[in-house]
């Protein structure tokens, strides 16, 4: 994943990071949805994993997740879905979820299944450092990827504790607040983006309230992020009736969106 | 007693409990967890702490004999009379001492989650008492259900904020809460209502309540010359029974008996029961025994008693099972409301639902006991607040 926003950033864009929930828009239409997203030239693809207590998600991906459960929608389903398209996404393929339905899955079975089916790596918002070894240990043998999420509360000194354990990119939250947030200090996530590059040796994805790529010129040059993950926007953009090509193209056919310093 | 492996990490009990929160939570948590270790055993705090409990809460509550029960079930039946407590529950102790640590913190702001609203008038009591902000966060089903403590909320100065999403109960509160937090917790303390949630939140909650055991304990060598034989309360998050049985732990003569809500009773029924009936998950930031389904979404619970509808149930509980130490078991909405009946009718105490759990364990198992065994049950709350709600299922004359 790593090369991948390294070769968005040498064609001279941000990479783009597209979220779309498990069994959005529904069960029918998810795994179409999900080849549009694709096919629009998205570099990676968080899959959500819905899980009925969403804490870090805002009233938008929480409903939808609430509404993809209701149609029985499970890590199973997604896995079995995966499995019978391996090969076909051109994106790299991460899962986000909550702790809990990947542990009933079991974290082992977990990293066998999905680096048998494409899947590159894991998202886990409620899975803070000193949590992760279990995790970690379960996927290493897969060489799989646990992302490192931060986010401006995160100290330098605490990303530094990160720092051995970040792979491929890192995740910062871009505010104090669930996904699909508002975020009006630009000066704030400036510094969040100065201090991780600082720390980390992989490129930066920034995520949560990205709406509109505009909102990325905001940001002093020095102070850019490799990738761009969006998600609620999207989701409403899709439930709204529009196509993903649409709403990412502005995204993909923004030029000189890149950091200026080399991840 | 069988050990389970400790993991390695603070905040564990066994292998449950742990820290299970976005990134962005990790800063107020260490704040709370330094405020712990720092501020809540220091001189000042404890002094304005046992006063408070003392002048303003009604501390230390006595334990009554009761003598006609004591008669007629062939054991010496004590309560501990949590119900006589300032707002009517062991829930004070907890939210006047965690508001004392925020605002010896600095903060100026405390939320809190509720259920049954019972947390949420502690908290809202405590914040007044202490000039600070408080806004509840109460899932928009429970607002309606409990529209009396949702008006001594608001008239205690609390602003309650009612939760739209999820299941709107109470599971829902707690994030909406943690969501809340996330975005103020500069000026704003969460002040848990059980023993439950990341840590430090059952260890903090567990040093809070565990005055209920610590005087109890105390009262019956007093009382009585010697320890119970055993000691019995309800367990919905467990804030309670942690603050009752924590001291008694290492006294291994004496018999520790946690009571969990079944419901109503009936297989595959909707229950509040989750270490007699839940398997070990993930919620709420804490590993713990879960009432879920096969994929790991949670269940919504259910419980005649508002108090002990939660799907979750504290780490430490969870643990105290797996060792052996505490034996949960289980009663059934029918046979906390005959309790409720039997206790107010046969001693003058008017016992809540919750803790009518406790009781009816009691009246089914006392045979059990030698004669003249002494048992010690928490009555953690008064039932002036089920009243309405028992008057659904109960005939009066």
């Amino acid at each position: 994943m790593k090369e991948t926003i390294l070769a968005a950033k040498k064609s001279g864009r941000c990479a783009i990071i597209p979220f779309i929930t498990a069994g959005f828009p529904s069960q029918n239409a998810f795994w179409e949805t999900l080849a549009q997203v694709g096919a629009s030239g998205a570099d990676i693809i968080e899959i959500g994993i819905p899980f009925s207590d969403p804490v870090a998600d805002g009233p938008v991906i929480e409903d939808i997740s609430r509404r993809a459960l209701a149609q029985n929608m499970t890590l199973d389903w997604v896995i079995e879905g995966l499995r019978a398209r391996k090969g076909s996404f051109r994106s790299k393929l991460v899962l986000m979820g909550y702790m809990n339905p990947f542990v009933q899955y079991g974290l082992e079975r977990l990293a066998a299944d999905c680096a048998a089916v494409g899947v590159s790596g894991f998202i886990v918002p409620d899975l803070p450092l000193e949590e992760t070894p279990e995790f970690r240990e379960a996927i290493a043998p897969h060489r799989l990827t646990l992302i490192t999420l931060v986010g401006p509360n995160t100290t330098t000194e605490r990303m530094k504790q990160y720092a051995p354990y970040s792979q491929e990119y890192v995740y910062i939250v871009s505010v104090l607040g669930t996904t699909g947030g508002v975020n009006e200090h630009v000066e704030a996530v400036a510094d969040t983006i100065r201090r991780a590059r600082s720390v980390f040796d992989v490129p930066l994805a920034l995520g949560f309230g990205l709406r509109v790529p505009e909102q990325l010129d905001a940001l002093p040059s020095d102070a850019r992020p490799d990738a761009a993950v969006i998600g609620t926007a999207l989701l409403q953009h899709i439930r709204n009736g529009g196509s993903p090509a649409a709403f990412l193209a502005p995204w993909l056919n923004k030029q000189g969106m890149a950091a200026e310093s080399h991840a | 007693m069988k050990k389970l492996p400790h993991l390695n990490r603070p905040g564990y009990f066994g292998e449950y409990g742990g820290r299970y929160v976005p990134e962005t939570l990790m800063p107020p948590l260490l704040e709370v967890e330094k405020a712990l270790a720092e501020i809540l055993p220091g001189t000042e705090y404890q002094s304005r702490l046992k006063d408070l409990l003392a002048e303003y809460c009604g501390r230390p509550t006595p334990i009554t004999r009761c003598d006609r029960l004591s008669r007629e079930l062939g054991v010496e039946l004590f309560l501990k009379r949590e119900d006589l407590l300032h707002t009517g529950a062991h829930k004070i102790n907890n939210a006047l001492g965690q508001a004392l640590l925020a605002k010896m913190m600095g903060k100026t702001h405390v939320i809190a989650e509720t259920g049954a609203g019972q947390h949420g008038v502690a908290t809202a009591t405590a914040a007044a008492k202490f000039g600070l902000q408080c806004t509840v966060f109460m899932g928009a089903k429970d607002v309606e259900r409990q529209a009396p403590n949702v008006q001594r909320m608001k008239l205690l100065g609390a602003q309650v904020t009612a939760v739209q999403s999820g299941s709107c109960t109470l599971k829902d509160a707690i994030n909406e809460a943690l969501r809340y937090w996330i975005s103020h917790q500069a000026d704003t303390m969460y002040v848990f209502g059980t023993a439950a949630g990341p840590h430090p939140f059952p260890t903090l909650v567990r040093e809070l309540q565990k005055v209920i055991g610590i005087e109890a304990r105390a009262q019956m060598i007093t009382r009585t010359g010697g320890l119970p034989d055993a000691v019995v309360a309800c367990v919905g998050g467990g804030s309670n029974a942690i603050g009752i049985l924590h001291p008694f732990v290492q006294d291994e003569t004496v018999k520790l008996i946690g009571v969990e809500a079944g419901g109503t009773g009936e297989p595959g029924c909707e229950n509040s029961a989750a270490i007699n009936l839940g398997t070990p998950g993930v919620l709420h930031g804490a590993r713990m025994n879960l009432l879920q389904d096969a994929h790991g979404q949670i269940c919504e619970s259910s419980s005649i008693s508002a108090g002990l509808d939660y799907p979750g149930v504290g780490p430490e509980h969870v643990y105290l099972h797996e060792i052996g130490r505490v034996h949960y078991a289980v009663a059934y909405d029918h046979e906390a409301l005959a309790a409720f009946r039997k206790l107010s009718e046969t001693e003058g105490i008017i016992p809540a639902l919750e803790s009518s759990h406790a009781l009816a364990w009691v009246f089914a198992h006392a045979g059990d006991f030698a004669p003249g065994s002494k048992l010690l049950v928490n009555l953690s709350g008064r039932g002036d607040k089920d009243l309405a709600h028992a008057m659904h299922y109960i005939k009066l004359d």
